[in-house]
Formats: structure tokens, sequence, C-alpha cells
């Protein structure tokens, strides 16, 4: 068998599993928000936490209950890492720095994950009891607004849209928990560690090795699951004891895709209109197949003088999986805001990075992170309806709900943070020597490294052109506030405009309508992304990789 | 209580929940179920030779000298391969860095294996963790002569070994053909004897 | 009256653009330039403080290039402005028609005691009473509380054929500005002076108080964030640039930032809307808000008045239905003489369909010199004439029936089933009767206008449901649904059962638009999210309703429709066009300002343009030639056709998404072609 008709192969099962699973998975998610039974171990949750489970919230209840809970999750993750060695389980490594723990809080909590410091130097209680519970609660968090913006799209006239308390309490139970646990032990069966000592061997070469442990298995499942990224180890989803063998490589690609891909169906569901989750998520389906096959290109082209002399982009890929299936994993993590990496994407050819850092300012809408990239999609879905709404000579209107100043206010206010945060800081770093003074890499590709970074966090991805040193005051900081507002500003604007979307009424559809359920709307939302990102990024991206793929 | 403080209230509480149950029962959970249906994996594949643990079956090591089938460059630690160090060189397509180490390791292999032979990329680039514990068969095999010479055994039965520890893709399609180096170099030291 | 006629598919035609109107213009859109008025237009101010901005640096470090892209982003500002003054100034003539018809008159106030005392018009207040005889123009608007008067109203509508408008009823109101023709009226002012009809039209043809409209809002949000996401991309392109080695002039990076931000649309939005007040008014309309225009775009419910709209104003013969033994040529012969005497429509058009269908020569009643001509009244509900022994009558089933019984004669089973089943069909049977015979039945019945039901058809598709709503009884307005093609129809309709289905309609999320004259559709008007009142009509139907037809003509609301979508599709379309530029842009100026120091970005100037300089200069260019070449469209407004919005959108995104993809490659390259001559640009 060839290498491209493995590579094809492996795809196409990717492609299948997807298909098989978003259906049932994304009924049974809708299922779960829409439900109004609680079980017993959420009871128990409720009454210890002091919750009333069914009272409905108004949106800026709603958002103020996911701020408060996320900013004291910061803090109670700043003060773990400050307070890391007094803990047990500490396996003898030192407190993070204070610049670095914020940042890492942060980056933690936004869904991000972005690692300034290597998995290696942090503890077994801090890795599992810290940052591996905010990698369920983020995610939780992320499909929670999603679901309220739904609600906001489905319910008519009225000003609640559930409760969050719920909502972050069920993604985690009856979603995240039971699936993390299942495959951390299918991991674990295929060669996923999961124990709590390093192991000292005397090679067969004679010399030494220390091989670390720890609960990574636990902690690799719900990493991919929740779209969060954040290694167990500094090599992440390279690293042999995260990610052992080609089939395991497949599965964490599955697990990072499945949620994002299965909540379109989900959201089908909640509106009544099977056909308009399936619009979307033919959309986010587009454009992950082009970027995968345009990335999978750029590698198997291998450019580059130092590429070429080698004859194949192999540089900080795995053996194991092949170029074509490490370039699939890359463009997928860029695609889900997952930022995990199963090889150096620092070390990709300049269009296959580029392609990256592309796949980011895309907004992480294909299909975007859990929750996340499905908020995102219908912001940018409510844009291109209202552009081609005028066009069919009607006052826009998306799934009855019409699209008015206030709205498009908000969705405008949502698509400017990213691209902001993300130029205004590389524009800042590139103008001071504490930004510049970080890059491993001279010339474009070294700009390429900063671009990465910033556009990395304000997207909440995570992944980075690894050779830029981040544990440095300026980028702890630059990158924590990126990822901060990159996070917390989108919310804002989706809940508000979930809660103008639930106080309307619904306009009944009629053949005057602007289908968005169609082809025609599918390959328009799809054009609108690709451009409105292109059009920002462009300048940028001219310096960085294109001016190195060109020269 | 004002809402705020209700509100905060209930998430602190929250927290110390989730810290509870998917920080301590899930992650000890999963190492139960691991103890019992995975003992091998989940302590880390190790490999034993007589009786003495030399090593991991998934992390790759560093060999010194000619009998030994030589790993992928690695960029994990100052001398490579070090398990507690991982990471990728992160030196871009047109670094000239890695161009020259790319040369460099080129010529080291052609000054074994004769000037002009087909140099397969592995064994001229660094992996992403430096902790690859693979090469291409075709990489071994241009290490056959070479280690069979040293290690006294015959091409062919050092050939044999090579194919004895090639792995084919997973499942038919997945990944790439590969052989394990340090069980490779496992059944050279057994051959040795 | 109307110069529209049904047979016309709602397509909207376009107004008049005179290239002359771009030069008479330009001093008002110089004036425009005041900073205070550009702020409202967040994309346009960026791009005068651009041109501030290249002009600093031009005069700091003077080059051709620096001055070329400086003036040109000036003209690009300025013709900015010159849509928006070119749209104002063509209602602008229109109201100086209006001030000419209003000017001061003097008017005869009537006192409680009857005495009159002469006061000028601008001192009359609601409720006065004044006096009006032929030859006076009325003062002010109101309504007539005695008498009655032709009236010449072509000061506002145009029309010169005078109008009757008497007191009492749906046809009191009259406008100040008209003139009386004949006979003497009082009139009860019911406006202000500076708020009359003829005030609020000058305002609205002006765009004095114009307000942005909720759509335009909008829009103008999406361009205002777009116009910022370029400024940070823009802005954070220097220090980039810088750390390349290729460090930008503000001169390049002003030209960039004007070119990407959506000037096309941004320069183009108001005058959009402007015009589309202006097409309603050159279709007779006047829209009272601009809101109301948008709405007419969303409309889904249509409520139309049967009579007028729907079906031609009377019923008209149809059908000769002879009685057993009757010949039907003599049952014709009947018809058309016990017709001739009789005026009404209804009576004319028997005398033309036994001409037309039977060939019957058409008799006049001078023809007859001893015949006695016995007329139409409502009492006698017949009409016919004693000639020759003959005593033919024509009328009312009930009535004719009654004269034959008088006459001594009877009346046969199936003439009476005959004039069942005509009634049961939803027409008017008129009985014939020669003394003690009956001769057979004409057919009256409701003709419904030509090409309506194509119309309708049309209306269908474009997602718009058709009420047909009238005073028959249901059977009778079945029929004619039917036969027009309506979507639902409202009986025996009263006011309350409009309002209701307006409301029911509305409690769905449906934009209704209807259209209404009388006093007791005021509140059917107020409700509904588009209320057309006739110009005829009361002036509280006139107070009630967002628009004002002046030719009164219900078949309008059609217009009015495709003209709200019309607004609506232009904006999209050019919005689409104008951010589809934005790629060729970026062709054309990306590699002209690194090309030097990655020489390799020549691969993406896949225009060849001549020189960096020339390539930055021909898209700032092309740019600001872009909004001039656009605003004929803008003020015309794109092509309508009714169709399906998946069709409407797949032709609009032909021409400007992929027009507008494509057309700015072609501009700029021409451009250049000529640039790159200029001397220290090439």
């Amino acid at each position: 068998m060839t290498g491209w008709l493995a590579a094809a192969l492996s795809i196409f099962a990717l492609v299948v599993v997807l298909a098989a699973i978003h259906v049932p998975f994304g009924d049974y998610m809708a299922r779960v928000y829409s439900s109004t039974h609680h079980s017993r171990l959420e009871r128990v949750t409720y009454r210890v936490v002091g919750v009333d489970p069914d009272a409905d919230q108004r949106w800026p209840v709603y958002l103020r209950s996911v701020l408060i809970f996320s900013v004291l999750s910061v803090v109670a993750l700043y003060a773990m890492l400050r307070l890391a060695p007094m803990l047990p389980l500490a396996n003898g490594k030192d407190a993070m720095l204070p610049m670095q723990s914020l940042n890492t809080a942060i980056s933690f909590v936004t869904n991000t994950n972005w690692q300034s410091y290597s998995g290696e130097s942090l503890g077994y209680l801090v890795q599992m009891a810290g940052l591996a519970v905010q990698n369920f609660w983020s995610a939780a968090v992320g499909m929670a607004v999603v679901v309220a913006l739904i609600r906001g799209l489905a319910r008519t006239n009225t000003d609640r849209l559930g409760n969050f308390w719920v909502d972050l309490v069920r993604g985690v139970y009856r979603i995240l928990l039971p699936i993390a646990f299942v495959f951390a032990v299918v991991l674990m069966v295929f060669g996923v560690i999961q124990n709590f000592s390093d192991t000292t061997v005397a090679t067969l070469g004679g010399g030494e090795q220390l091989l670390p442990g720890g609960p990574v298995a636990s902690q690799e499942a719900i990493k991919d699951l929740g779209t969060n990224g954040g290694g167990f180890f500094n090599a992440n989803s390279a690293h042999p004891f995260e990610n052992p063998t080609p089939l395991t490589n497949l599965i964490e690609i599955l697990l990072l895709l499945a949620i994002p891909f299965s909540l379109p169906r989900t959201f089908g569901r909640m509106v009544g209109q099977v056909r308009q989750g399936f619009a979307i998520l033919a959309t986010m389906t587009i454009l992950w197949a082009i970027s995968v096959s345009l990335t999978v290109a750029a590698e198997n082209a291998h450019a580059g003088v130092a590429l070429q002399a080698a004859g194949a982009a192999t540089e900080g890929k795995e053996l194991r999986f092949g170029v074509p299936m490490s370039a699939v994993f890359g463009a997928s993590t860029t695609l889900t805001s997952t930022g995990s990496v199963n090889s150096m994407h620092d070390s990709y050819t300049p269009f296959g990075g580029g392609m990256l850092i592309f796949n980011m300012g895309l907004g992480e809408v294909a299909p975007g992170g859990v929750g996340s990239g499905l908020y995102g999609m219908l912001v940018l879905a409510i844009v291109t309806v209202f552009i081609s709404g005028l066009m069919v000579g009607r006052t826009p209107e998306y799934l009855g709900k019409k699209l008015g100043a206030r709205q498009i206010k908000l969705a405008s206010l949502y698509i400017l943070v990213t691209p902001t945060l993300a130029l205004v800081g590389t524009g800042i770093a590139m103008a001071t020597e504490a930004g510049r003074s970080s890059m491993l890499n001279s010339g474009p590709h070294g700009l390429s490294e900063v671009l990465y970074a910033f556009t990395s966090a304000s997207n909440n991805n995570g992944s980075a052109f690894a050779g830029l040193s981040a544990n440095t005051d300026f980028y702890n900081i630059g990158l924590a506030v990126a990822m901060f507002l990159g996070r917390f500003l989108p919310i804002i604007f989706v809940l508000a405009l979930a809660g103008s979307l639930a106080s309307q009424a619904k306009v009944p559809e009629t053949d005057g309508t602007l289908p968005t359920h169609r082809p025609q709307f599918v390959g328009l939302l799809a054009v609108v992304t690709v451009v409105l990102a292109g059009l920002v990024y462009l300048p940028a991206l001219a310096l960085g990789p294109i001016a190195e793929g060109l020269s | 209580m004002n809402g705020v403080t209700r509100q905060a209230w209930i998430a602190v509480r929250l927290i110390v929940v989730g810290a509870l149950v998917l920080g301590v029962v899930y992650p000890l959970l999963v190492t139960g179920v691991g103890a019992v249906i995975a003992s091998g994996s989940a302590k880390g594949s190790l490999v034993e030779s007589d009786g003495e643990v030399v090593g991991s079956e998934l992390i790759g090591q560093n060999f010194e000298g000619d009998q030994w089938f030589q790993p992928r460059p690695s960029a994990a630690g100052a001398d490579g391969y070090d398990a507690m160090s991982s990471g990728g060189s992160n030196l871009g397509p047109n670094n000239e860095d890695l161009l020259a180490a790319v040369q460099e390791r080129r010529a080291a292999v052609e000054s074994q294996a004769g000037t002009g032979v087909f140099v397969p990329p592995d064994a001229l680039t660094a992996s992403g963790s430096g902790l690859d514990p693979h090469i291409s068969p075709e990489y071994a095999r241009l290490q056959v002569s070479r280690v069979a010479k040293a290690n006294g055994l015959s091409e062919s039965a050092v050939a044999g070994l090579v194919d004895a520890n090639t792995a084919g893709r997973q499942l038919g399609f997945l990944g790439e053909e590969r052989v394990n180096v340090l069980l490779l170099n496992l059944a050279i030291a057994n051959a040795r004897r | 009256m109307s110069t529209v006629s049904v047979q016309d598919a709602p397509q909207v035609k376009s107004g008049a653009f005179s290239p002359a109107s771009l030069l008479t213009s330009l001093p008002a859109a110089l004036r425009k330039l005041d900073p205070r008025n550009m702020v409202k237009t967040p994309v346009m101010f960026v791009v005068l403080v651009g041109s501030i901005v290249t002009t600093v640096a031009a005069l700091l470090t003077p080059s051709v290039f620096a001055w070329s892209i400086a003036v040109w982003l000036w003209l690009t500002v300025i013709f900015a402005n010159l849509a928006d003054a070119v749209a104002e100034g063509r209602g602008k003539a229109q109201a100086a028609s209006l001030r000419a018809a209003k000017r001061d008159s003097m008017a005869r106030l009537l006192a409680a005691d009857g005495t009159i005392s002469e006061v000028r018009g601008v001192d009359l207040h609601i409720g006065d009473r004044v006096v009006c005889e032929a030859g006076d123009v009325i003062p002010g608007d109101g309504d007539i509380v005695e008498g009655l008067a032709s009236i010449d109203e072509s000061a506002i509508t145009g029309e010169s054929a005078p109008v009757i408008r008497e007191s009492g009823g749906d046809r009191c109101a009259v406008t100040g500005g008209t003139k009386v023709l004949s006979d003497r009226i009082v009139i009860s002012i019911t406006a202000e002076p500076g708020s009359t009809f003829i005030d609020r039209m000058i305002a609205l043809v002006e765009g004095s108080d114009r307000r942005k409209t909720p759509n335009e809002i909008a829009l103008n949000i999406l361009l205002a964030s777009l116009t910022i996401v370029f400024l940070v991309a823009v802005t954070a392109l220097a220090p980039l640039a810088n750390y390349s080695d290729a460090p930008t002039s503000l001169v390049v990076l002003s030209a960039l930032l004007v070119c990407l931000i959506p000037t096309t649309i941004g320069a183009l939005l108001s005058a959009i809307g402007i015009a589309g007040m202006d097409r309603l008014v050159q279709h007779n309309v006047l829209a009272l808000s601009g809101r109301a225009v948008e709405a007419a775009g969303d409309v889904s419910t249509l409520l139309l008045d049967k009579t007028g709209t729907i079906t031609l104003g009377n019923r008209q013969a149809h059908e000769l239905v002879p009685a057993p033994g009757v010949d039907i040529i003599e049952l014709a012969h009947a018809a058309q003489l016990a017709s001739l005497a009789d005026t009404t429509p209804e009576g004319r058009s028997v005398v033309v369909l036994c001409k037309e269908q039977f060939g019957l020569r058409a008799q006049e009643v001078q023809d007859f010199t001893d015949a006695q001509w016995i007329g139409f009244t409502a009492q006698t509900r017949m009409s016919g004439v004693d000639h020759d022994g003959h005593q033919v009558r024509k009328g009312a089933a009930g009535s004719v029936f009654a004269w034959v019984a008088e006459q001594g004669g009877t009346v046969g089973t199936e003439v009476v089933n005959d004039v069942d089943a005509i009634s049961a069909a939803g027409g008017t049977p008129l009985v014939v009767a020669d003394g003690q015979r009956v001769l057979g039945v004409i057919y009256l019945k409701d003709i419904v206008k030509e090409g309506i039901a194509e119309r309708f058809a049309q209306l269908r598709r474009m997602g718009i449901r058709t009420v047909m709503v009238t005073g028959d009884n249901p059977a009778t307005a079945r029929a004619i649904a039917e036969e027009a093609g309506v979507d639902d129809v409202l009986a025996e309709a009263t006011p309350e059962d409009k309002l209701a289905l307006i409301k029911k309609e509305q409690a769905g999320g449906r934009l209704v638009a209807m259209t209404g004259d009388g006093t007791n559709d005021a509140p059917a008007l107020a409700q509904a999210d588009v209320g057309v009142a006739m110009s005829t009509g009361t002036s509280a139907a006139k107070e009630a309703g967002n628009m004002v037809d002046l030719d009164s003509n219900p078949t309008k609301l059609l217009d009015v429709v495709a003209i709200g979508k019309q607004l609506l599709i232009t904006r999209g379309s050019l919005t689409t066009f104008s951010i589809a530029n934005d790629v060729a842009k970026y062709f054309a100026i990306l590699p002209a300002m690194f090309v030097v120091v990655f020489p390799g970005l020549e691969t993406l100037n896949i225009m060849r343009l001549g020189s960096s300089n020339s390539a930055i200069l021909s898209a700032v260019i092309f740019n600001a030639l872009v909004i001039v070449a656009l605003i004929p469209l803008a003020l015309r407004g794109v092509r309508y056709r009714a169709s399906t919005s998946a069709q409407l959108l797949s032709r609009n995104l032909l021409i400007y998404g992929l027009g507008g993809l494509v057309a700015p490659f072609i501009g700029i390259k021409l451009i250049d072609l000529v640039v790159s001559q200029i001397p220290g640009i090439g």
C-alpha cells in the first residue's frame, strides 16, 4: 500500500466514524440540555453547592455566573500552581513563578491551554487536580454558552436562557466525564501511561534514562475531548507516552473533532430544524476538508531549503504517525481550538505553517472548540444572513429572528475581538525588543512565530510555533491578556445576542425568506468565513509565511 | 446576600467539588482500572532484559557505537533522548542551523554507508518529541552492514532481525512502517551472545 | 389616472439620472466636507482623516506619488458626498415646485356668528372655519363641512383632471395649496400651519428630516466594525513591516486602509436610502417615514380591497341566458333596448355586450322619436322603454318579476333557477322582460383586472400572501377570489374585521400592508406595518397611514412592496460588491509594498502592474472612480424582478459578488496602464 492510499484511508476512516456518531451523539447532547430530569449525583451536587436547578436565568445573570465561575477558577488554579510544592504528590517539583502561573491559570480556564512551561516541570497533583479539572470545566463552559445561544434562537418572547450551573454540571457529568473515562481506559490499553512514579532505567547502551510517570491517560482523554490541548508533557501528543501508536493518534483526532462536529446536530435538534444544523455542519466540514487537504499537500511538498535537503518535512514529526497524519492532526487541532500537537508546527513548511495560522484566524469555527466553535459559526451565519438577506430584498432574519441593529452590533463586536487582539498583540511584540528577542528563528519565520502566538492565544487555541521563548514577562502577560479577552469578550457578546434573540417573536418562514439550509447558503457561509479572516490576516501573513514560502 | 456573592459561593463550592470528583476520584478510578486491565502499558510499556528494565518500548534512547542501530536525531535535552525534556528542535523549514544539521547528518551517514546512498529523511531530521522510538526500515537497512560488522554477525542475520522488528501499518493503513530501535538492538544484543 | 398598469410585472423601473447633475451637485458635495457631517458616516470619516494625513505627509516630503495619493483620497471623500448631494438634489427640484403651490394665501375666516374676516393663511389654527369659492387657493389642510366643489389638485398630484370633494363621507378632505374650481365650500382646518400635508411633502422630498432607518443603522454598524478591523490590520502592519526591513510610509498605509475599508457602500449608503424614498415619490407615493419603505420589503401579507384593486370598479355584463323558447337574439335586442336609458356602467356594459357578442348595431336614444324612456333609479331598480307597442324592462330580478306579475304575466321556474345559479356563482342577475313575457337573464359579473392573477402568482413566489377584502357575501367573494388567484378572502368585511385580521397576522410575526381611504379605515391603516392612504381619502386616513398615494390607485401597493425590496437589495448588493473588491486590491497593493524586500511576492502581482507606486495609486483611483460609476446604480436601484429568494440571491451574488471580485482586477490594470506613464509614478 502506498503512503498516500494509507493516508487517504486514514482520513476516510476519520470521516466515516464522525459521520456515524454525529447524529446519535448530537441528539444525545440535545437531550442532555433539554431534559428536565436531574440525576441523583446532580441533585447531590446542586445541594452541596447551593443551586436551585429549576431556576431559569436571564442573560445578564447567566453571563455573570459564567464570569464569576471563570474568574474564581483562575484564582483557584493560580493558588494551586503557586502552592504546588506544599501539596501532596508534588513529585519534588518547584512552584511556578507568578507571571507564568497567571498565564497558565488563565490559559487553562479559557480553554486555550497555551503552555509557556514544560509539562515535565509540574507535579502530579497540580496536573490532575488543577489543570485537568479545568479541562473539564472550560469545555463545559463553552458548551453551556452555545446552548444558551441556541435557546435564544429557539425560544420566543422570553428573557430566560436556562440555568448556567445546570448546563455546566450536566455538560461535565453527562457528556465529558463518561466519555473521557471510557477513552482514558482505551488510550491506556494502547500504551498511554497512568501511574504515579518516574522510573530510572539502565539503558541498553550503558547509559541511564529517567522515564517520566504520571496520570497521563486520564488527562489525555479530556485534553482532546474538551478541545483543550494542554499536554501532560512538553512534546504534547507527539510524546510517545501521550500518543503511542498510529491508532491512538487517530483516536485523539477523533476525540478532538467529536463534540465540535456533533454540536451542529444538537443545534438543529434544539431549534427543531435538523437541516439547519446540517447546513452548519456541512460548512464546517467543507472548510475542514479544504484546510486538511492544503496542509497535507504543503507538507508533502516539503518546501524550504532545510526540508528540501532532508528530502521530506519530517523535522518535528514522529515516524510512527507519518507526514500526512501529522498534518491532519495539525490542521484539526488548529481548526478546533484544541492546540495539542503531535508534531512541531514551527518546523512545518512555510505554507503548511501559514495554513495553521490561518486556520486559527478563521476564528476557530471549522468546527472550532467545544461550544465556542458553534457559537462562532452561528455569529458568522448571522453576518452572512444579514448581507445575503438584504440581497433578497428583506430585512434579514435567521431562524425567524430579525437581525436588527442590536444583533448586528453584537455580532460585529464578536468578529472584531479576536483579529484585533491577535494583530495588536503581534504589532506590539514586533515593535518592542521584549517581543522580538524571544524568537528562535529569524526573518519571516520569526515573525510567523510571534503572529502564531498571538493568533493562538486570542482564538484560545493554545498550540504554538514553539521555538518562541514564551516564558518571559512580556509574553506571559501579553498572551494572558489576549487569552482572557479573547475568551470572555466574545462570550459577553454571544450571551447578549442570545438574550436579544430570545426576547423576539418568530417571523414565519415564507418563500421570500432566505433559505439557510441549502447548499447555496452553505457555500456563502464558507466564503464569508474565509474572506473575513483572509482580508484581516492577509497583510500579516504576507510578511510571515507567504514571504517565506515565495522566497 | 446579593446575587454576586451568592453566585460566588456557588462557584467556590463547585470548584471544590470539581477538584475532588474530576481531579481526584476520576484519575484514581482510571488508575485503578488500568492496574487491572492494562498494567503493563499503564506503567510505561517497560522492556526487560535479563530481569533488568532497560527502557520503555515507547521511548527512544541514545546508543553509542557502531554496534547499535542508531535512532533518529533528537532535540530532547542537550544530548538527545532526555525523557524528562521532551520536544523538537522547532527550527523552521528554511533555518540555516537546520540546513547545516541536515547536511552534517547526511555526511555522517554517508561516511559509513557510502557516498551517494539514499538517506531516508528520518535519519536527517529530529522528531517532535525527541523521544521517537522508531526509525524507518530504509534507515535500518542502511545500518545493517555496519552493525553486522561491528557485532561480528552476518548481514543476512542482522537483516533478518530488522525484518522481524519491522512493524507494518496498524490495521494495514494507519501510520507508517517502522522499526523499534530499542527492540531491534535488544535482539542484536541477544544474537551477539 | 395611474401611470402603472397591472400588466406590469412588479419590476421597478429606473428613475432619471443625468450626468449633468454630478456637476451641479458639486458645491453641495464640497459643503458636506464639514467634519461634523462626515463623522456620521464612520467609513468616510476614516477616509477624510486619511486624506488629511496624506496631505500633511505630502507637504512634508513632497513627491508626485504622495500628492497623487492625497488628491485621490480627497476625491474619494468628495465623490461620496457627491452621491448624497445628487440624491438630495433630485428631491430639491420637486420641493421647489411644491413650494410654488404653497404661496402665502389669504383666507376668509368664518366666525361663529357668521361674519367673515380676511386673515393670512399662516394664522389659521386647527378648528378654524374658512370659506373658499371658485378661483380660491385653499389656505390649509382641512375637511369640507359644508358644500361640494370641484378642485384642481395638480399642485400635489401632478394630475390635471379636477376631482370632486364634498362634505360628509370619505371624500371630504382638501389639501392646502390646491385650487377650488367651482362652487363654494366651508372648510374646517385640521392642520397647524407648517405641519400641513404640503409642508410635510416638502420636508420629505428634500430629505431634510431624514433619519437613518433601522436596517441602515444595522448595516452602518457592520461597516463601521469592518472599518475598525482594517484600521487595526493596517496599523499593526507598520511594526511588522519595520521588522521585515520594509518600512512603509504613512501615505502607503493610508492608501491601503482606504482601499480596504468598505468605501463603496459607505459612500453610497445614504444615497441609496434617499433614492429609495425618491423612487416612491416618482411613483407618486409619499412615504412618511423611511422605516415604512424598509417594512414594505418585508411585507408578507397584503390586504387588498376587491373593488378597484382586484376587479374593475363595476360589474359588467358577461353573458345572456335566454328563457326557454326565447331566441337569444331577441333577448339581446330587448336587453340592448332596455339598457339604452341606463347610464350606469352596468347598463352601458349590457349595450357593449350586445354589440360585441351579437353584432347589434349600437343605437342611440336619439334614434327613437316616439319612445318613452324609463331611466334606472335606485327605487325602481329597473330601466326600460315603451316603444312601438312593446314595454321592455330590464332590472333586478325581484323588481322585474314583480313588474311582470303586475302586467299579468308569470315567471317560469327555469328563469328563477337561472337567476339563483348566477347569484350562487357570485354574479348579479338582471332579468329582461317584454310586457308579460320574461325573455331571459343578463349575467353581470365582477371583472377581474387583466394580468392580476399572474401578479398574485409572482407575489406568492416572493412569499407574499394576498388577502382580498370585500363587503360581498362569502359566496360571491370566494368566486372572485378564485378567479383572481388570491390566497385568502375576508368577506362581508367591516373595519373591525380588517383590524382584527391585521392583528392576527401580526401576532404570527407577519408584516401587513394595506390601502385605505375612509375614516373607518384609519385604525387598520395605523395598525398595518405599511398603510397606504389614498390621497382622495379623509385626513384621518392620511394621518393614520405611513404612506400616501397621490394617484389614489390601490394597485400601487404592489409597486410599493417592490420598491422596498429593491432598496434593500441595492444595499446588500453594493455591500457585497464593496467587500469583494478588496481581494483584487490586496493583489495590487501587498506585492507593491513588500516586493523590494521579498522579491518572491512578485508572484502575487498577477495583474503585472507597472511599478509599486503605480499599483498603489491605481488601486486608490479605482476605489474612488467606482463610487462615481455606481452613483447611477445607487440612485436607480439594482434591477429587481419578482422571483424566489434563492433565485434572487444567486443572481445578485453572481453579478455583485463575482462581478465585485473580477471588476477591480480589470479596472486597476487599465488604470495602471495610464498611470504608469506619469513621470515619477511609473
